[in-house]
């Protein structure tokens, strides 16, 4: 691969991560905010499956099996043929079509509104929740002091 | 003669509908939401999630609402659910080094770096109810500090530079997996951690506890137990490439155990693994105790015929579900068997009478 494909692919896979990880309630209001609703056929109707996720024997050593995660799937062709894949956590349909037209609507002229209205947003979000953990977990880091002993 | 029965039918249904009217029970109480038993009785949640071995927090917080609690049952639910999804593929193993830590402990490194993070844990509280959560109130907000970003650092890690750990060999072989094909002994180190950290919190717990009595005893430190979320990725044939479909949230503990060597290896401590779904700390830290002590036989250590170190027994009962089903279906209609079971008990009276009668006659 060319370094320019390089970078689309890890463009490709920032925001279909996000959408895969983002909480629905979050990611709908800022969809339907767009108000964008292009034609497009699926190739692959939105269905629920499970996903077996694998950990690794001491983090670093031999894969073993975890247990499954829902996921939801579904792809679709916009009019102009360019094609969108959703994979999402979680059970919702509503949500894997958004994340497929979002997937498409990235690739064509439409990314940059998509990606200050519904993206950027959608990140912020996030993130600010996961700093606020952080934040949390960070007040309870023990501060070790030690005791001055009485023996001269 | 054998007599087909029929009936109850009237009678499941009507007790059916009355499990549903004491399912909800008093009507003058507000009703449960599946949100209110996700956010407020999240560990539940997560050990449904561990043993129903699905990721799934409303899922899981449906099936204990469906259950009244009955966590068991709960996850008879989300087992059953399960066999109905298709499954999409395998993740690529998670990476648990990139942990968003909300909590982070070592019992064998004060200063390991990251820090010792206590995070929302009830140790150190001091097991007084609280009564005033009975009464409707405000939380204060937990206080903030400066929030640090970067990945926390295994302590394993800083053992194996020393070369005073053992390794465990990376590799990319790809895994047992038990929903797949049925267990087989000996099994493999990944197939019992599967088996392991879907088995019940309970029967784990007590195999660890009876290591830590002396049946079998490893002398475990937890060398480091963290919580927090990873993300999850797979790859995707119709991309070509790997992307993240979610992230989930999980328990990691990795045991410290002393090892005096064998004949091929310098003495150097061993290792035990708990992973498990959700926070879920005691679970995981059982799951290390367990899996170090069924580690004997790649050890070279002796079988000293402790129950933990069988992993047939160990293996084949760690599954409530499997166990519930067993256990429970003796109460189910057996009148064809028991009916036989009494002829016979009747015939070995009648005949034991017999034997004695004509003694006694001739007294």
């Amino acid at each position: 691969m060319t370094d320019q494909t390089n970078i689309a692919v890890a463009k490709r896979q920032e925001w279909m991560g996000l959408l895969a990880r983002a909480p629905e309630d979050a990611l709908m209001p800022l969809w339907d905010e767009m108000n964008t609703s292009p034609g497009f056929e699926w190739l692959r109707r939105p269905e629920v499956g499970g996903v077996m996720v694998r950990g690794r024997i001491g983090g670093s050593g031999a894969p073993f099996n975890l247990g499954e995660m829902t996921v939801t799937r579904c792809s679709l062709v916009l009019g102009d043929g360019t094609v969108g894949h959703g994979h999402v956590q979680g059970r919702s349909k509503r949500k894997a079509e958004a994340a497929a037209l979002i997937d498409a609507l990235m690739q064509t002229k439409a990314a940059g509104a998509i990606r200050a209205r519904v993206l950027n947003p959608l990140a912020q979000q996030m993130q600010a929740t996961k700093t606020a953990r952080a934040a949390k977990a960070a007040a309870t880091k023990v501060e070790f002091f030690t005791l001055v002993r009485g023996e001269d | 003669m054998y007599v087909a029965v029929k009936g109850g039918e009237k009678a499941i249904e009507n007790a059916h509908a009355w499990l549903a009217e004491e399912r909800r029970g008093d009507k003058d109480v507000a009703e449960l939401s599946i949100a209110q038993i996700r956010e407020q009785l999240s560990l539940a949640v997560n050990r449904v999630m561990a043993e129903g071995s699905l990721f799934d927090p409303d899922l899981a917080a449906l099936a204990i609402k469906q259950a009244r609690g009955d966590l068991i049952e709960a996850i008879f639910l989300i087992r059953a659910y399960r066999t109905t999804l298709p499954r999409f593929g395998y993740s690529n193993p998670v990476d648990t080094g990139e942990m968003t830590c909300d909590r982070r402990i070592s019992a064998t490194f004060k200063d390991a770096p990251g820090g010792q993070v206590l995070g929302p844990t009830f140790d150190y509280t001091h097991r007084l109810l609280d009564f005033k959560l009975a009464a409707e109130g405000e939380v204060a907000p937990a206080p903030e500090g400066q929030p640090r970003s970067g990945s926390t650092p295994h302590i394993s890690g800083f053992l194996k530079a020393e070369d005073i750990l053992q390794d465990e060999p990376a590799s990319d072989a790809a895994p047992g997996d038990l929903t797949r094909e049925p267990m087989e002994y000996p099994a493999t180190r990944p197939l019992r951690l599967q088996s392991l950290t879907r088995g019940d919190e309970g029967f784990v717990l007590g195999m660890a506890y009876s290591t830590q009595r002396g049946y079998a005893r490893n002398h475990a430190f937890v060398g480091e137990l963290r919580i927090g979320k990873v993300a999850v990725e797979m790859e995707i044939p119709e991309l070509g490439f790997a992307i993240e479909i979610g992230e989930v949230e999980l328990t990691e503990c990795e045991t410290v155990n002393q090892f005096k060597g064998s004949k091929v290896e310098p003495p150097q401590f061993t290792r035990g693994y708990g992973l498990v779904f959700g926070q879920s700390e005691r679970k995981s830290i059982a799951m290390a105790l367990v899996d170090r002590a069924l580690r004997w036989k790649e050890l070279g250590e002796d079988n000293l015929g402790a129950p933990a170190q069988d992993e047939e027994f160990v293996l084949s009962h760690a599954d409530n579900i499997q166990a519930t089903g067993f256990l429970e279906h003796i109460k189910l209609p057996h009148y064809v068997d028991f009916q036989s079971e009494l002829e016979l008990v009747r015939k070995l009276r009648r005949e034991a009478e017999d034997r004695i009668s004509p003694k006694e006659a001739a007294e």
